[in-house]
């Protein structure tokens, strides 16, 4: 089966600082796919690549089987329209309401009847786990939680099948980030969504992805969850066997 | 026996013995969901008694195809029908109904309840009376703007060091020396203008020698420091603005408070100070510029010899004249800079309020500006220079 993301050799640099030399990596239909790395390992460097905000100096990116790195502005706006991104901080206009914020991407994309265009953002807005009456806050008014609960409501906008979070639980309290998680979760299995997902927190994923890939070295080294905490490199050892993720393991293997 | 009715590529509607069958086609997708409700909205439910979906032909049903579908099931059940799936519902209403409470949506939050209450015209008035109070706010608080910018500056004239000279110098290159060329450029073609066109009015009368008087007067009295203030404001009020206000919104501004550093002391003085020492001189270079643009007029147009309008020049200014118009300047400089400032310290939340207070903060400035010259006009007369 054709993989949802496909990248393939990609090389990214600036000046002479080489951040991606010959990385690959493959998320295929329905999974949750975690990209892992250190600071400054070029995690939001490949997001970009794969959303198509920077071209490549070398390299293949595809989404659904069409190479992006070489497609036009107009070209690529169909693709855009085929997946839903959530960016770090949410990134919500700042003028508009949230119901606003979650009818923007309709409103450039469709054309809808207001009522249509009003129930459809409400119901986005409940779906990830928010009171009706937060629709007519400004994100100014919002918790960062809710800020990012907003994001994804507006990346699910045009009902995408493909979603990108990036750094979805990042500065929010334990316990917000795991109601997060199983908000991905949930999505993931009743939208039959694939997520790729930026995360640097180790609770985050183990309790939602299923493929991990992880950058080292410029590199991807990429496996299930249960194998790449096994792999040798000693990135890797230390990130999922230092003191935080043996808790995880132990309470991973003993399950 | 069915009779099928016209139905579109969503929708296939079928008449049955006991009411209505519809088969459902296509893609149910959110690109659709315009055409499907249009498709479902045109099903006469009142008159059907039972209504059958097929929905097994769906070639691909997402959330928004979904909704359409329960607003559509949800409306012939109010309208009596009773309502069946042929097969299981898709897997999406179940999860649409976990999710939706059906409770109305709320209404968005509405002004203060005062003004719903109150008649057509009482609403004036609280609308008059509420502009007011702001107004009364804005004038109140940037005196207190300004009170504490003194305040500040007084508190430091002991330790010269914490006024930040680095700063103030960068603010003085920022809005002084950077804008030399466009305001040298207006100030020329301004001069040039009025010497054109007092030269047309004059040269009838016979009078050509005190278009000199005229440029001289105009420029350095009053055009030099004003179309200098307006462009420095439209300028440096703008950036002012704009920096402070993007400090506020990435918390910039609530970091230095946070670490015990004063940010009227930090942000507000130096460029206020900057501002004050950087007018006065463009105004010279204005004026400079100003003069001689009006000489380069009357030697091509009025073959005036230049020696003839450095002496007319002369003799046409009072001692005063040229002070006259610097002294302006540094209070320009200070409305500008507190404009500025102040609106740019009133960002708070949203992108949206950034640019609206950079806008206000550049009008107020401009019209300040004017008004205190009009102040000053005022002043000199009394003073009879």
């Amino acid at each position: 089966m054709e993989p949802v993301v496909e990248v393939r050799g990609l090389v990214n640099r600036f000046g002479r600082q080489v951040v991606h030399d010959g990385l690959d990596m493959r998320v295929e239909e329905d999974e949750v796919f975690g990209i892992v790395g250190g600071s400054g390992s070029g995690k939001s460097v490949l997001l970009r690549t794969i959303l198509g905000l920077q071209r490549p100096l070398a390299g293949t990116v595809r989404i659904r089987g069409s190479d992006i790195t070489h497609l036009s502005e107009r070209e690529l706006r169909p693709i855009k329209a085929g997946y839903g991104v959530a960016f770090q901080s949410g990134a919500l206009y700042s003028g508009l309401t949230v119901l606003e914020n979650v009818q923007l991407p309709m409103i450039e994309h469709l054309r809808l009847p207001p009522t249509a265009l009003e129930g459809l953002a409400l119901l986005k807005i409940r779906l990830v786990g928010l009171p009706e009456d937060a629709a007519w806050k400004y994100p100014a008014q919002l918790s960062g939680g809710m800020v990012k609960r907003v994001a994804v409501a507006r990346a699910l906008a045009l009902d995408p099948q493909l979603l990108f979070l990036d750094e979805p639980t990042s500065g929010l309290d334990p316990v917000s980030a795991a109601a997060f998680d199983e908000l991905v979760v949930y999505l993931q299995q009743h939208l039959n969504l694939t997520i790729v997902m930026i995360t640097h927190d180790l609770d985050s994923i183990f309790r939602t992805c299923n493929r991990v890939g992880v950058i080292v070295d410029r590199h991807m080294e990429s496996d299930t969850l249960e194998r790449i905490v096994d792999y040798p490199n000693p990135w890797i050892q230390a990130y999922f066997h230092g003191e935080r993720g043996r808790e995880h393991l132990g309470a991973h293997h003993g399950a | 026996m069915s009779a099928t009715v016209p139905s579109t590529e969503a929708v296939e509607v079928r008449r049955t013995a006991e009411g209505l069958e519809l088969v459902l086609t296509g893609e149910w997708s959110v690109r659709q969901v315009a055409s499907i409700e249009a498709a479902l909205d045109a099903v006469e439910v009142a008159a059907a008694a039972r209504i059958r979906i097929a929905a097994q032909a769906i070639t691909r049903l997402d959330l928004s195809g979904a909704w359409a579908l329960r607003g559509f099931v949800r409306r012939a059940r109010r309208a009596g029908a009773e309502v069946a799936f042929r097969g299981t519902p898709p897997d999406q209403l179940r999860l649409l109904d976990e999710t939706l409470t059906d409770q109305p949506p709320p209404e968005p939050d509405t002004a203060l309840p005062l003004t719903a209450a109150a008649e057509p015209g009482d609403r004036a008035l609280v609308a008059i009376g509420r502009y007011a109070i702001r107004t009364g706010h804005d004038l109140f608080g940037g005196l207190a703007f300004l009170g504490r910018t003194f305040s500040t500056v007084a508190a430091n004239l002991t330790h010269p060091q914490r006024l930040r000279p680095v700063s103030v110098i960068r603010h003085v290159y920022e809005t002084g020396i950077t804008a030399m060329p466009i305001v040298a450029l207006i100030a020329f073609l301004v001069s040039v203008i009025i010497a054109y066109l007092s030269a047309q009015q004059l040269r009838g009368l016979g009078a050509d020698i005190y278009v000199v008087d005229l440029v001289t007067i105009g420029v350095l009295r009053e055009l030099g420091v004003l179309l200098t203030s307006i462009i420095v404001a439209g300028r440096s009020g703008s950036s002012y603005a704009a920096e402070l206000g993007s400090m506020k919104l990435n918390e910039e501004v609530d970091a230095l408070t946070a670490t015990g550093a004063d940010p009227f002391e930090l942000l507000v003085v130096p460029r206020v100070l900057g501002l004050v020492i950087a007018l006065p001189l463009l105004t010279v270079i204005a004026d400079l510029i100003g003069l001689a643009g009006g000489a380069l007029l009357c030697r091509y147009l009025l073959d005036m010899p230049l020696n003839q309008y450095v002496n007319r020049v002369d003799e046409s200014i009072a001692p005063t004249t040229f002070w006259v118009g610097i002294i302006k300047a540094p209070v320009f400089a200070l409305l500008i800079s507190l404009a500025g400032c102040y609106r740019g310290m009133q960002v708070r939340g949203s992108a949206r309020e950034l640019g609206h207070l950079v806008t206000v903060a550049v009008v107020q400035a401009i019209f300040l500006v004017i008004l205190a010259d009009a102040l000053f006009a005022i002043l000199f007369m009394e003073m009879k220079i």
